[in-house]
């Protein structure tokens, strides 16, 4: 009973910032509605909360499949945290990962079962080898990965355009073909009848809960912590950093790559020739600076960040932009970031009342 | 020849904008902090600059105008009468002030006659600016000073976070990022109709006087260019003599290398990185700006990535001006060829896909990067939070 409690209460510490922030991420949204449409903010609010629960199970199933990607681009995003490094280029490998995903399902004929499985490994690979190549000169030549790998998203961009428009393009429309039947994910309109929701949050948790054996349970996790807690002390313990580094990219560019693939084996969605970077992988940096680089926290940060995201659409009846949603995490985001200094602050402020409190009861009381 | 005047005409706008984001990353990157929120301060100064630059082409001014120039006198006039106070001060002895010595202190009697000149000028500004409509370039500086006041001010937030509140820099810039395109359309969509804000004039210079006459030079530096290529030229010298001749440049560089030591000698460490951020986010404001202007006719709550450019601008240029302005020179032409490669005789018998050459650029970046960054100096304090009890 006493451990469940520490448990418990360790649980609740860990995961304070993140309360914190996110209360501090709505009220900063309470209060840019109230200054544009008092009248209905307060409803709007409840509508955001509500997120994808409005639209009763369709809503929920279309929440879930959005969650899907935003998880795992979030566990990308993650996963290079914690060997120190920032990967701010989950978008690029997404949009690779997305790519063979839809080449192999509208090209290649393979037998039902099989066929969504290879287009989705060999996506993940693709978005793989994306991340290698930040990971690569990084280890090599010490080029600073966040500055190659946002180059990386412009590479991608444009090269995407180009592989669609010779590769699989459906001139009437100026997109993608549609994907072969066989090549779609299982669905789960059974059970969200209306909706897109298919396996791929199963994997999507399936995956975070890998991540979060790697990470914590063997030796390579310890490594790549290891290197991302300090780079010299690992290499004087006789780690190869080198390597971790290149591992940590890869291992991060297959989540990405795996996400495009999750995102795009759907019939019906495809990608358009306009110059577009998914913007999924920026929502990835947010997932897993709110999860607090954990991915486990990523794992329910995508929940929350996909449900609110819904919750955007369904706003709009009160004529609210759904931009305000990429504020409100901003600004949770910022909030996390000072989350330290602000606990700080609130923990002397809080004694400090604490300490008035009982004086003017002492006063009270004489 | 013509078409090498064109293609160094085209190269100067994207350079411009590269120059002038860069040196700001700079002023911060030497005091030690990562300002990868270049691009989202960008978008925010360049969306209000713009809107501002679109109420000043309207001449009898809105209330909402006349209050943006308002600002604009008073904060212009008020960096006038610093300057003006500290060349005083050079130039009075501290006898002169001894006038003042029974009631004020030298410091505060320096205060009150910065202040008195400040409003008087903002006045007389304000009511100049107010009556007249203005001519076409002072609006695009007008316009560049609003972007920079708000680029400051916005980078003020990132800044607290990452010297005083000590948060992770790379962190807190990203919910600047964030924040700035959701807030622009927000906003934009809120009070018009589209989330785009269109301006009419152009800024664009067809002939300097007397100056284009000059035979080769003339056509290179001073047909078909903008003003702020010239500004950005200027920001260049006045950046380099600031970091490498004052007192100020030599603090700063001291606090990106070695923050504990400078302390030790009594500089304060948090005011200056504070100093030198806000500074950075006034010129990624500018560059904002200055980057809607000369390469489109509205603002559509896009930069281009021209922030993140500017990062990869700056560690190619080693973190020095002189390279600096070279590397821009470079990215500019590589971005140039990438755009109008059609122009140009010899790319367009290739008859390489239009896609490869939009992606030049980036390639060279990378390519260049991974050769330059082996032997970089990167200030040694980079990225690293400042806490006065660590060692």
């Amino acid at each position: 009973m006493v451990r469940t409690k520490k448990i418990l209460s360790g649980f609740y510490n860990t995961i304070k910032p993140s309360l914190i922030a996110v209360a501090f991420g709505l009220l900063a949204g309470l209060i840019i509605m109230l200054i544009f449409n008092p009248g209905e903010a307060f409803q709007a609010l409840f509508t955001l909360l509500i997120g994808g629960f409005n639209g009763g199970l369709t809503g929920i199933g279309n929440m879930l499949y959005q969650a899907a990607p935003i998880i795992l681009t979030g566990l990308a995003v993650a996963f290079a945290f914690k060997t120190g490094l920032f990967n701010i280029g989950a978008s690029g490998q997404m949009m690779m990962g997305a790519y063979v995903a839809i080449h192999i399902g509208v090209r290649m004929e393979l037998p039902g079962g099989l066929h969504w499985i290879v287009a989705m490994i060999l996506g993940m690979l693709a978005g793989g080898i994306w991340g290698l190549i930040p990971g690569l000169l990084k280890a090599i030549s010490n080029v600073n990965e966040v500055i190659v790998s946002i180059m990386m998203n412009y590479i991608a961009g444009h090269w995407l355009i180009y592989l669609i428009r010779t590769n699989v393009f459906n001139g009437s429309y100026s997109r993608s073909l549609n994907i072969l039947p066989s090549a779609q994910l299982p669905m789960l309109t059974s059970i969200f009848p209306g909706s897109t929701a298919n396996i791929g949050i199963l994997i999507a948790i399936g995956v975070a809960i890998i991540a979060h054996i790697i990470v914590h349970k063997t030796t390579l996790g310890y490594q790549l912590r290891a290197s991302g807690f300090s780079m010299d002390g690992s290499k004087y313990a006789g780690m190869n950093t080198k390597a971790n580094i290149i591992t940590a990219m890869t291992i991060s560019g297959l989540f990405a790559g795996l996400a495009g693939a999750l995102a795009y084996l759907v019939v019906g969605k495809t990608i358009g020739t306009a110059f577009n970077i998914f913007p999924e992988g920026f929502d990835g940096i947010s997932v897993a600076l709110l999860g607090l680089g954990e991915p486990l926290g990523a794992l329910f940060a995508g929940l929350f960040l996909s449900n609110i995201r819904m919750g955007g659409f369904y706003m709009q009846i009160y004529g609210f932009v759904p931009q305000i949603i990429d504020m409100i995490i901003a600004v949770i985001i910022y909030i996390t970031a000072v989350s330290i200094a602000l606990q700080a602050a609130l923990r002397i402020y809080g004694d400090r009342f604490k300490a008035w409190f009982k004086n003017r009861k002492l006063k009270e009381d004489v | 020849m013509d078409i090498l005047y064109q293609l160094v005409q085209n190269t100067y706008v994207s350079m411009t904008v590269l120059l002038v984001v860069a040196l700001g990353g700079l002023l911060a990157e030497r005091s030690g902090v990562t300002n990868i929120a270049l691009e989202g301060i960008m978008i925010l100064g360049a969306f209000i600059g713009v809107w501002a630059i679109q109420g000043l082409e309207v001449f009898p001014y809105s209330p909402l105008t006349k209050i943006v120039i308002m600002i604009v006198s008073l904060s212009f006039s008020a960096v006038l009468a610093w300057g003006l106070s500290l060349f005083t001060k050079r130039l009075f002895k501290k006898e002169t002030y001894d006038i003042f010595k029974k009631t004020l202190t030298r410091k505060r009697a320096m205060f009150f006659i910065s202040i008195i000149i400040t409003v008087v000028l903002a006045t007389l500004f304000f009511v100049w600016l107010v009556n007249t409509k203005v001519h076409i370039q002072l609006i695009l500086i007008m316009g560049m000073m609003i972007g920079g006041l708000v680029g400051g001010l916005y980078a003020m937030i990132h800044a607290h976070a990452s010297i005083y509140m000590k948060a992770n820099q790379i962190i807190s810039a990203t919910a600047l990022n964030l924040f700035a395109p959701a807030f622009a359309i927000f906003t934009a969509r809120f009070i018009q109709q589209g989330q785009q804000v269109p301006f009419r004039s152009t800024f664009l210079i067809q002939e300097v006087p007397i100056l284009s006459q000059i035979p080769i030079l003339g056509n290179l530096l001073f047909t078909r260019v903008y003003l702020s290529f010239f500004i950005g030229l200027a920001l260049l010298v006045i950046i380099s003599i600031i970091l490498f001749k004052t007192k100020f440049g030599l603090r700063l560089r001291a606090c990106g290398e070695n923050p504990h030591a400078a302390d030790s000698l009594g500089i304060n460490i948090y005011r200056l990185r504070f100093i030198a951020v806000t500074l950075s986010g006034v010129f990624a404001g500018m560059g904002g700006v200055i980057f809607v202007v000369t390469t489109s006719t509205e603002f559509n709550v896009t930069v281009a990535g021209f922030g993140f450019l500017a990062i990869a601008v700056l560690i190619f240029g080693n973190w020095r001006p002189s390279r600096i302005v070279l590397a821009a020179l470079f990215f500019g032409f590589m971005r140039t060829i990438g755009s109008s490669y059609s122009i140009i005789p010899f790319l367009r018998d290739l008859g390489l896909p239009r896609e490869f050459y939009n992606m030049i650029p980036y390639i060279a970046t990378i390519v260049i990067l991974a050769f330059f960054s082996k032997n970089s100096r990167a200030p040694k304090a980079l990225g690293q939070v400042y806490d006065q009890g660590k060692r």
